[in-house]
């Protein structure tokens, strides 16, 4: 066995990757549940969260360019720091739409979206399990499991039609209701987007065990 | 970390032909140092005189001082205690023709060890400290000729280990072995810098840039540049370093 303390930096490098794959997954879930009445302290803390996924988009970022520096990776490993590289932008965006989210439940009246749009918890679970299984799909090299997720994707997209459907529906009975509307409306982009992070970082998953990217060969 | 050793206006004479000029650096205890630089630059050169092996060349002549914990090595310290003391691996791997057992135990017998229980203790801890042991130990009587190569040098970093050094000097250790023995001894190091001050010549900068602490690049007997490795390969502040490591030189 060689090159154990590269090993041992991949090892770390994926301990990092979970590690921000679990706050941003926590950030969604937080900052959904503060559309709910009494769970506005939730916001404060979704928004603090992406604070800390900041930093450890940073502090992975450098950990890449230091092992490209030092380790020079071939093959594989190569695919496994550039995926890396590509993760944590998805994920850091993720981490921006959960805060996003987080500061409209701060402007909302509590309860108000969540009367508005009831797809939306719905939405936001999807996400969570998208987000959490695609990290997991690169740590566990799983490109059955990451296709799956892919899948998924059509689920949240679904749900967000219904939600616009419906949020039109009430647009026009209800014009007065025009900003809840349109920040309920944003909400549910905020989680369609987040499924759209997900299936790209599947999609990472699949060039780093195939060298194939959207059925393109790119190494 | 503690300076083990320091390099001061270390001016290096063959003759009349001066291979060092002004050198001052200092190398701490217990990290890996890369001296790296083109053919002719120093670097061999710097590390012999550390343990004095440029002694034996004729017309050597060496200025400045070259301190080891604070002694000055051409006047302070006996050549013997300090070669015990600072260690060495050469480029070609170089096991004396004589049993594997023999080879390990030939410096601990030198400094006066006889006692066959101390002796086959000292064998085995080098070899285990070496990574090599696994690999030997139902063979230690044979002649250390019929290892392979990657073999015959940690056998070799066995041996240097024997004698308890406090340095090692590694002259292009791995530059006469496959891909797969280089790596193991390159993991070797990592591991011997947990107890040990590791000075290595590489003319691998990828080697330096995987292995090393602190990395100095010499040119014409001059040091150019010392820093942190991670400093010197992202961000080198002289434009000769840059133009050598990128591989834009000359």
């Amino acid at each position: 066995m060689t090159r154990t303390s590269f090993d041992k930096e991949l090892n770390a490098l994926h301990g990092e990757l979970v590690k921000m794959g679990a706050l941003v997954e926590d950030a969604i879930a937080k900052s959904v549940k503060a559309l709910e009445p009494g769970g506005r302290y939730l916001a404060e803390e979704a928004i603090a969260a992406d604070r800390q996924v900041d930093d450890l988009e940073r502090s992975i970022e450098a950990r890449c360019l230091r092992l490209l520096l030092r380790q020079q990776p071939v093959a594989k490993d190569l695919r496994a720091i550039s995926t890396a590289i590509k993760m944590i932008t998805d994920m850091e965006r993720i981490g921006d739409q959960a805060a996003d989210i987080a500061d409209l439940a701060l402007r909302e009246e509590s309860g108000s979206i969540s009367e508005l749009a009831h797809h939306i918890p719905e939405m936001a679970r999807i996400a969570v399990v998208m987000v959490s299984e695609a990290v997991g799909s690169f740590v566990s090299v799983d490109l059955e499991n990451a296709r799956r997720i892919i899948a998924m994707d059509d689920k949240i997209d679904h749900l967000f039609e219904v939600v616009k459907t419906e949020l039109i529906g009430i647009l026009k009975e209800q014009s007065a209701r025009a900003d809840e509307v349109i920040n309920a409306m944003m909400i549910a982009k905020y989680l369609e987007r987040i499924g759209d992070h997900a299936v790209n970082i599947c999609e990472w998953v699949e060039f780093y065990e195939t060298g194939i990217h959207k059925q393109t060969r790119i190494l | 970390m503690n300076t083990k050793i320091d390099v001061k206006n270390v001016d290096l004479f063959y003759g009349d032909f001066k291979a060092l000029k002004n050198i001052n650096m200092s190398f701490k205890e217990k990290e890996i140092t890369a001296l790296i630089g083109p053919s002719g630059c120093g670097k061999s050169t710097l590390l012999k005189s550390i343990n004095r092996m440029n002694d034996l060349v004729e017309g050597c002549r060496v200025t400045g001082s070259i301190t080891l914990d604070g002694k000055d090595v051409y006047k302070d310290v006996d050549v013997t205690e300090l070669r015990k003391r600072v260690g060495m691996v050469f480029q070609k791997p170089n096991p004396f023709p004589m049993s594997i057992y023999d080879n390990v135990a030939y410096g601990p017998r030198t400094h006066g060890i006889r006692k066959k229980s101390a002796l086959d203790e000292l064998v085995e801890q080098s070899l285990k400290g070496a990574a090599i042991w696994d690999e030997c130990k139902d063979r230690l009587k044979k002649s250390a000729l019929g290892l392979s190569g990657g073999q015959q040098q940690r056998l070799c970093i066995a041996r240097a280990l024997a004698v308890h050094p406090e340095v090692i000097l590694m002259d292009e250790p791995t530059s006469a072995l496959d891909p797969i023995s280089t790596l193991k001894i390159e993991d070797l190091m990592s591991e011997l810098k947990e107890q040990y001050t590791v000075i290595i010549v590489t003319h691998n900068m990828q080697q330096a840039a995987r292995i090393s602490d602190k990395t100095a690049f010499f040119l014409l007997g001059e040091l150019i540049e010392m820093g942190d490795t991670e400093e010197i390969f992202s961000n080198p502040k002289e434009q000769k370093t840059e133009e050598y490591i990128t591989g834009r030189f000359g």
